[in-house]
C-alpha cells in the first residue's frame, strides 16, 4: 500500500524537498558569491526539470493529492523554522516574507480578482500596526490576537471609506486616488502628536495566553530566537488568509469578482451589482493587511511613519505582478524573492526599487500573466473531466 | 387579442444635442420574434442599451408587461427577465463556458459572504445543481457544446463562442431575450445554424419573445414574424418583411432613392 501511494506522491516530497532546500540555503548562506551562484543554479534546476518532464509529473501529482501537497508544505516550513531557529536575522527575514505574502494575498483579491488596483497596501498595514501600537500601551485588558483582529478591522473599516471615491472613477484615476491616500497617511501620521509623530510609538511584545513572545522561544520546545514565536505566529496567519483567499476563489463569491474585472457592462446586465463585490473585494484585501501590520508592529518593537512608503505599495504590486495576477500560491515564492534577494546582495538595497521597475517592465512585456501563470479557474468539486 | 410583452412609448435619447433615438413608439407581443432593422447609427443598439437601463431615457417610458421599467438599473432589468447578447461578444473570456452560463444566473445563486466561506456543504450543492443546469441547457441549446464545458472560452470557435452567450442569455429563463448582430463575425451558414437552434429553442418556450437586430436580410425574412425599421432613431415602417421591403422610405434609407 505504502509504496503505491508513494509512487504518485514522490512529486510532491521532492517539491517540498526543493522548497525546504531553496529556501534554507537562501536564508542562511550570507556571502554575495554563494547567493549569487544559488541564483544561477535554481533556474538551471528548474529548467532541466523541465526538459525531463519532472515539472509536468510535479504539476500532475500537486493536483491529485492537494491536501497532502499542503501537508508537505506545511512541513517544510516548520522544518525551515526548526533549523533556523538560532539565526535571527535569517528568521526575521522569513517573518517578514510571510508578513508580505499575508498582505500579497490581500492584493491579489483586490487586483487579481476584482481588478481593483491598491497603491495604498502599506498604508492599511500601517494602519493595522498603529492599532497595535494604540490599543496594547493602554491598560485596556484586550488580549493580543484579538488586537491583531481588531487591527485588520480597522484598516478595513477605513478603506470602505476610501473605496467610496474609487468607486466613482476608473482605471488610471483610481490609481491615483490610491496612491494619494498612501501619501496622505504618510503625512497624517508624521504631523500626528498623539501618533508620536515622526518618531513613532514604541510596541510592547505579544504575549498570547502567558506565551511571552519577547523571550527567546521555549527551551522546552527546543529553545531558539525570540523571533521563531513571531514567524510562527506570521505563518498561522498566512496559512488562515491564504485558505480564506482559496475558499473566496473557489466559490460565486470569486467568479462575481473575476466577472467584474473582466468586463462591468456584461456583468451589470446579468445582475452582478459591480460595486457590491468591489466593496467585498477591498475590504477582505485590507483587513488581510491590517491583521498582517499588526503584528509586524510587535514583533519590531516599533511603529514610526518612515516604514509605510510609497515605494513599499510598489514593492508589494511588483510581487503579485511577478508571481502571476490572480495566483494565490505564487505570490508566496514571489514575496520570497522581493524580500530576500536586496537584504542578501547589499549592492542591490540602495537600487532595488529601479531593480525591481525593471522586472516588473520586462514581466509585463514578456510574460504578463507572471511568473507562474493564474490555472484556469475552478468551482469546488467540478474536477474537470 | 395578444398580450404586449414588451411596449416602449414616446422613447428619446439625447446625446448632447443627437438624438440617437427620437419619440420611438414600439412594442413586441408575447412571444413574438421581432426583427429591429436600420442603417448604421440609426439607433438599434441605443434601443437596447436604453432598454437594459446602460443609457437612461430623457423621455418617454418602457412597460414590461404591465411594469414600468422606466429607468431602472441593469441589475433591476435582469431581475425583471430581460436579458442580451452584446454587438461584440462580451463574454468572460479567460473563465471556461461553466462559469459563463452560471454567471448569467446569477438571481439563483446564493451570494452571501460567510455561507460562501463556511457553509461549503450548500456550496457544494449549489454548484451541483448549476453544473447540472447548464449541462442540461447546453444539450438541448447545442448539444455538440457539452462536452466543452470546462473549456475556456479562448478555445472556442467564434460561433460556440455566440451559443455561449446566447446560453448565458437563455439560463435566467428571461422574458425578454435581446439579440444584437449575432451573425456579426460569422459566415452565412454559421448564422443560419446558430439561427436555426433559436427557432427550435423558440418553439418549445412560446412565452419568449426575442428582439433581433440584424443585417442579413434573408436570415429576417425568414425567422422573422415582424419587423421594425430604424432610421435617425425613429420608427420609418413596421409590418412583415415583405411589406416593409417593399416601403418607399425603408429603401429610400438603404438606397438613397428618391
Amino acid at each position: 500500500m505504502v509504496p503505491s501511494i508513494f509512487r504518485e506522491r514522490w512529486p510532491v516530497v521532492l517539491l517540498g524537498l526543493a522548497a525546504y532546500v531553496s529556501t534554507f540555503l537562501f536564508l542562511h548562506l550570507e556571502q554575495e558569491w554563494e547567493i549569487a551562484l544559488l541564483l544561477g543554479i535554481v533556474p538551471l534546476v528548474l529548467y532541466f526539470a523541465k526538459k525531463f518532464g519532472i515539472s509536468a509529473k510535479c504539476r500532475q501529482a500537486v493536483d491529485a493529492a492537494p491536501v497532502f501537497t499542503r501537508a508537505v508544505f506545511l512541513l517544510s516550513a516548520l522544518a525551515l523554522i526548526v533549523t533556523l531557529r538560532h539565526e535571527h536575522f535569517a528568521l526575521l527575514l522569513l517573518a517578514t516574507v510571510l508578513l508580505y505574502a499575508t498582505i500579497s494575498m490581500g492584493l491579489t483579491i483586490q487586483f487579481g480578482y476584482a481588478g481593483l488596483v491598491n497603491f495604498a497596501a502599506i498604508a492599511f498595514f500601517g494602519i493595522g500596526a498603529y492599532s497595535m501600537a494604540v490599543l496594547n500601551q493602554s491598560p485596556n485588558g484586550l488580549p493580543d490576537l484579538m488586537i491583531i483582529v481588531i487591527g485588520g478591522v480597522v484598516a478595513a473599516l477605513i478603506g470602505s471609506l476610501l473605496i467610496l471615491p474609487v468607486l466613482r472613477t476608473k482605471g488610471h484615476y483610481a490609481a491615483l486616488i490610491t496612491i494619494a491616500f498612501g501619501l496622505l497617511f504618510r503625512s497624517f501620521l508624521e504631523v500626528n502628536d498623539i501618533l508620536g509623530g515622526p518618531q513613532g510609538l514604541k510596541v510592547s511584545g505579544l504575549n498570547i495566553l502567558g506565551w511571552d513572545f519577547a523571550q527567546s522561544f521555549p527551551a522546552i520546545l527546543g529553545g531558539g530566537s525570540f523571533y521563531v514565536s513571531y514567524t510562527l505566529l506570521a505563518l498561522v496567519l498566512l496559512i488562515g488568509v491564504f485558505s480564506m483567499t482559496r475558499l473566496i476563489e473557489s466559490s460565486w463569491l470569486g467568479l462575481n469578482m473575476d466577472s467584474v474585472r473582466l468586463d462591468e457592462t456584461a456583468s451589470a446586465s446579468f445582475g452582478i451589482n459591480v460595486a457590491r463585490w468591489k466593496i467585498m473585494a477591498f475590504t477582505v484585501g485590507n483587513f488581510f493587511a491590517g491583521m498582517s501590520g499588526a503584528l509586524y508592529a510587535s514583533m519590531s518593537g516599533f511603529v514610526a511613519p518612515a516604514s509605510f512608503n510609497l515605494s513599499d505599495s510598489l514593492l508589494l504590486v511588483s510581487i503579485v505582478l511577478l508571481g502571476g495576477m490572480g495566483n494565490a500560491v505564487s505570490v508566496i515564492p514571489a514575496a520570497f524573492l522581493v524580500v530576500v534577494l536586496p537584504e542578501k546582495f547589499q549592492v542591490i538595497q540602495e537600487y532595488r526599487l529601479l531593480l525591481f521597475a525593471v522586472i516588473v517592465i520586462l514581466i509585463l512585456r514578456f510574460k504578463p500573466s507572471g511568473l507562474m501563470p493564474r490555472p484556469l479557474r475552478r468551482l469546488i468539486n467540478t474536477s474537470s473531466k | 387579442m395578444t398580450t404586449n410583452a414588451l411596449t416602449a412609448k414616446n422613447l428619446t435619447v439625447s446625446f448632447g444635442g443627437l438624438k440617437a433615438l427620437d419619440g420611438l413608439n414600439l412594442n413586441v407581443e408575447l412571444g413574438q420574434f421581432l426583427g429591429l432593422i436600420g442603417p448604421n447609427g440609426s439607433g438599434k443598439t441605443t434601443f437596447f442599451n436604453v432598454l437594459t437601463g446602460i443609457y437612461k431615457p430623457t423621455n418617454g417610458t418602457v412597460t414590461l408587461g404591465e411594469t414600468d421599467i422606466t429607468g431602472a438599473t441593469p441589475n433591476q432589468i435582469y431581475e425583471f427577465g430581460i436579458t442580451r447578447t452584446f454587438q461584440r461578444l462580451r463574454l468572460a473570456p479567460t473563465l471556461s463556458v461553466l462559469d459563463n452560463l452560471i454567471l448569467g444566473n446569477q438571481r439563483n445563486l446564493h451570494l452571501g459572504f460567510i455561507g460562501n466561506i463556511f457553509n461549503r456543504k450548500r456550496l457544494r450543492r449549489e454548484i451541483a445543481s448549476q453544473t447540472e443546469q447548464s449541462r442540461e441547457l447546453l444539450g438541448r441549446f447545442s448539444s455538440g457544446l457539452v462536452s466543452k464545458l470546462y473549456e475556456p472560452i479562448t478555445a472556442l470557435s467564434m460561433i460556440d463562442r455566440r451559443r455561449v452567450e446566447v446560453c448565458r442569455a437563455l439560463i435566467s429563463d428571461p422574458k425578454i431575450l435581446l439579440l444584437d448582430e449575432p451573425s456579426a463575425g460569422m459566415t452565412h451558414d454559421e448564422t443560419s445554424a446558430l439561427m436555426n437552434e433559436l427557432l427550435a429553442w423558440r418553439d418549445q418556450h412560446k412565452e419568449l419573445s426575442i428582439i433581433l437586430i440584424e443585417h442579413e436580410m434573408d436570415l429576417i425574412d425568414r425567422i422573422c414574424d415582424r419587423c421594425v425599421v430604424l432610421n435617425y432613431g425613429q420608427k420609418i415602417a413596421e409590418g412583415t418583411y415583405q411589406e416593409v421591403a417593399n416601403d418607399r422610405m425603408v429603401r429610400e434609407a438603404y438606397l438613397g432613392e428618391d
